[in-house]
């Protein structure tokens, strides 16, 4: 029998305190580092590190969380080979510094310890409300309870946390991770309202009535249609994580699963279905490797799980007989003129149809756009709402961030934080003018 | 392959490496396996006066991330029962003919205190003795140890209490605690001893514990100075080790050597060859790594010298003592400037920032191209050569010093203050003289 929870557990463990400390004996302590600069936050990469070598974890964990409030999901999920480890000069002869896991020393020596960090601010009688209570939304409602005012955080869900805690796969950021930092926020004097949403028992009018400001960071809403037969049998891609995370021992695995899609939650999915128990699991992607958006670590790693990828490959239809799954109907693809996006046109090369013999096909092609419009006259672009350089949207008092405003650049959880706290920053100067003192 | 052999004041050892009388030379069975490992000679642990030690008896100091940089201990000499200790000497000796053993002592400063010892060292069919005038802590308040080292004329007279009888070599062992280490070694030699030893312990707090407040290592509820050693000493070694060498009267007197403090691996050995050592004692790397070390301090000081030409010990010892100078006596036009291997650069821009608050703010960031890190550039012409950027820098080769050729003769201070002692005396005579000689002081 499988343990799912021990199947899932997280992947890397936390290093010890020498580990921790001969790493960081050997950053070089980088003036103007490239680290920081390559952080979306941009922590004080060698000045945290600097702080675990003198045994200062305290103001190593300070260090983090003034930048980045969710210090703690980023040390975990963030595409550190991508950001402040693919910049580490050390890279070029020798190893980069782990900066992601001494990141993760650091703010796990708080969190296990209950020790807070910061204190809610003097109070302004400023109340703003703050809608999800993802990455975006805990980082603006944590930054603005710093400075004082007084936050209600809005979330549709029955936890906090957002994909922190729903989204990604328990391997990379286990749910306690993410609760601990909500509980952080909880502890700053932020108050959260769980299954509350806008457009059902949520109205954005009344927010802006009772509320000084408002900060919308919805994230991204469900998975989009294929508009293939079958569709109804199709699972979805992050149904499938939350239920990896809050109800593993339930799930359903299937025995030979198909992964439609190659971003990182199809990776994440593929690599559930593999530790729980699938024989066989083949992710199918219409275009190359080179049009993939997975992080190279991250499709290096799916491949060591032993996972089946299958490019230039299109899912035509699922195949069901009373109701179980058991085929998927495919062709293969060849790429053709690039499109609108910039990528080359994927194109059925005829006859070649083949049969995936298949129990299970789980859906993982990205996220579509809340329909926004279904809710306030917010200006878009590219379907995600407007925002200023303040992160305020064409509404005036309404601001926005997180992945509902990412009309370009990839979607992740650092630039959300990096967000909130910038919103949070253009609210708090909305409210409290410069020349007033206060706190 | 060199031949490493040494004949130090009439002592045989197949290698120039010795243990110093110190905790790895405690006992007959410790030797009996360095001596397997291939060290050439052992100082045995000091014997002598009756002693009872403590425990947390050291005390380290570690720093990022290495450990034992230096070490410091409150331990006293043998506090084995004289005879067993001497029984054991005897033993190992009649084991191990072609290997140095040397017996260290230290009694009570009276006459027959000495003799007495003197004559059951001999016994033993030890190679030789070294009188330990360095131990800093415990025995100095009892008049012995470094309380003789400090005091040249106590020094003298208990040497020669010994050297009037003894029929084995003597080595004077001095302690560095002293201002200036030519006294006691002038010392030594007016009381004929054969050979000098350096440097003894360094007297240290080697930390404060902040959980308890109390002095590391903790004696219960106490702690005070101790000997430090390790490879934090070295620099002082090799300082007290070349002060001697270029002593007229020691080097008149052509005394043999043999210098320790932090000696760790065969590079450090080499430097006290090239500085006058001619036998060398080894401690705290031993402490840290156990005997098995003398096979690379053999095996690299080895290669070294085949490397470098040289046949044997003998032509290493002092070669560099001849460059040994004072600040009086440096060239003043010598000069030479940083450069970056840009190649080589990793761009951590440690050396700008050092040059920028600590130095001459002569390094600039030059902008990278788009999306590079900004490239540190040296201007030259600002460049005191100062060397901190080439001491920082994490990149081996990265930064050389280039000499600048100069046209100009060479000059000394001392020199300068002959020929024309104003410009020593009077900025504006200084001025002049730095405006003649186009000196541009950044």
């Amino acid at each position: 029998m499988i343990d799912p929870q021990q199947a899932l557990a997280e992947q890397l463990p936390a290093l010890s305190a020498q580990e921790a400390l001969v790493e960081a004996n050997r950053c070089l302590f980088c003036f103007d580092a490239p680290c920081t600069q390559a952080c979306p936050t941009h922590i004080d990469v060698p000045r945290f590190i600097k702080k675990i070598a003198t045994g200062n974890l305290l103001g190593s964990a300070r260090t983090i969380l003034e930048s980045n409030l969710l210090g703690a999901t980023c040390a975990r999920v963030c595409p550190v080979e991508e950001l402040c480890v693919g910049r580490c000069v050390l890279g070029a002869e020798h190893k980069p510094i782990a900066i992601g896991r001494l990141q993760r020393y650091a703010t796990d020596f708080v969190y296990s310890r209950n020790i807070d960090v910061f204190s809610a601010g003097p109070p302004t009688g400023h109340k703003i409300a703050v809608i999800g209570a993802g990455p975006a939304g805990l980082s603006c409602a944590g930054e603005l309870a710093r400075r004082g005012h007084s936050v209600t955080v809005f979330e549709k869900r029955d936890l906090a946390g957002g994909l922190s805690t729903y989204g990604i796969i328990a391997l990379r950021e286990p749910v306690e991770a993410a609760l601990a930092e909500v509980e952080m926020i909880r502890r700053l004097g932020v108050r959260f309202e769980t299954g509350m949403e806008l457009g059902r028992n949520l109205n954005i009018r009344d927010l802006q009535a009772r509320f000084d400001a408002v900060f919308v960071a919805v994230g991204l809403g469900a998975t989009p249609d294929m508009h293939i037969a079958g569709e109804e049998h199709l699972v979805d891609g992050l149904e499938y994580i939350e239920q990896s995370k809050l109800d593993p021992r339930h799930m359903k695995i299937g025995r030979h699963v198909a992964v439609i899609g190659a971003g990182n939650t199809a990776i994440d999915c593929a690599t559930i279905a593999k530790r729980l128990g699938a024989e066989r699991v083949v992710m199918i992607y219409r275009r190359s490797c080179h049009e993939m958006t997975a992080y190279d670590h991250e499709y290096e790693f799916v491949k060591k799980e032993g996972v089946e990828i299958r490019f230039l490959t299109q899912p035509r239809c699922v195949v069901a007989v009373d109701g179980a799954v058991n085929a998927l109907e495919c062709v293969r693809m060849s790429l053709g003129t690039e499109d609108a996006s910039g990528r080359p046109t994927p194109q059925p090369i005829k006859g070649s149809e083949f049969v995936l013999s298949v129990d299970q096909v789980v859906k993982a092609i990205g996220q579509e756009m809340t329909a926004v419009a279904s809710w306030l006259p917010l200006e878009t672009e590219k379907g995600k709402i407007r925002v200023n350089d303040s992160f305020e949207t064409s509404i005036p008092g309404i601001y926005a961030g997180g992945d509902c405003i990412r009309s370009k650049g990839a979607a992740s959880t650092v630039m959300g934080v990096q967000d909130g706290k910038l919103a949070a920053r253009a609210i708090h100067e909305r409210l409290m003018p410069r020349g007033v003192t206060h706190g | 392959m060199a031949d490493l052999r040494i004949d130090f004041a009439g002592i045989q050892s197949p290698n120039p490496f010795w243990l110093a009388s110190a905790p790895p030379t405690n006992s007959g069975n410790q030797v009996h396996r360095a001596f397997e490992a291939g060290w050439g000679g052992a100082v045995w642990k000091t014997i002598g006066a009756p002693v009872l030690n403590v425990s947390n008896r050291y005390g380290a100091w570690h720093y990022g991330g290495q450990k034992m940089v230096g070490i410091n201990n409150v331990e006293l000499i043998s506090d084995r029962p004289l005879d067993v200790n001497l029984r054991e000497m005897a033993e190992v000796k009649r084991a191990w003919p072609d290997r140095a053993v040397i017996a260290s002592a230290m009694v009570e400063s009276k006459p027959e205190a000495w003799h007495d010892i003197v004559r059951r060292i001999e016994d033993t069919g030890a190679d030789g003795i070294e009188l330990n005038y360095g131990c800093p802590h415990g025995m100095s308040e009892r008049g012995m140890g470094s309380a003789v080292g400090q005091v040249p004329e106590y020094c003298e007279q208990i040497t020669r209490w010994v050297t009037e009888i003894c029929r084995i070599p003597v080595i004077v062992k001095l302690t560095p605690n002293i201002t200036n280490i030519i006294h006691p070694a002038r010392a030594a030699i007016a009381a004929e001893a054969d050979a000098i030893s350096l440097i003894n312990t360094l007297n240290s707090i080697v930390g404060v514990d902040l959980d308890t407040l109390a002095i590391t290592p903790n004696i219960g509820g106490k702690g005070g100075h101790g000997g430090f050693a390790g490879p934090a000493v070295k620099p002082i070694a090799l300082h007290m080790l070349s002060a001697l060498g270029t002593d007229e009267v020691v080097s008149l007197s052509r005394i043999p050597i043999s210098g320790m403090g932090g000696i760790s691996t065969w590079q450090d050995a080499a430097e006290f060859l090239l500085l006058g050592a001619s036998s060398l004692q080894v401690c705290t790397a031993v402490m840290h790594y156990g005997f098995r070390v003398i096979e690379d301090l053999c095996d690299g000081l080895s290669n070294w010298m085949d490397a470098k030409g040289f046949k044997t010990v003998g032509e290493v010892v002092g070669k560099s003592l001849p460059r040994i100078s004072d600040f009086a006596n440096f060239n003043l036009f010598f000069s030479a400037v940083a450069r970056i291997d840009e190649h080589k650069c990793i761009k951590c821009n440690l050396c700008y920032v050092a040059c920028n608050d600590a130095a001459h703010q002569c390094i600039d960031l030059a902008p990278g191209t788009t999306g590079e890190r900004p490239q540190p550039r040296v201007r030259e012409h600002d460049c005191v050569g100062c060397r901190l950027c080439y001491n920082v820098c994490p990149v081996e080769h990265c930064i050389e010093m280039a000499e600048l050729p100069t046209e100009r003769a060479p000059i000394s201070w001392n020199e300068l203050c002959q020929s024309q002692p104003e410009v020593s005396e009077d900025w504006e005579a200084m001025r002049r003289y730095r405006e003649q000689n186009a000196i541009h002081v950044h």
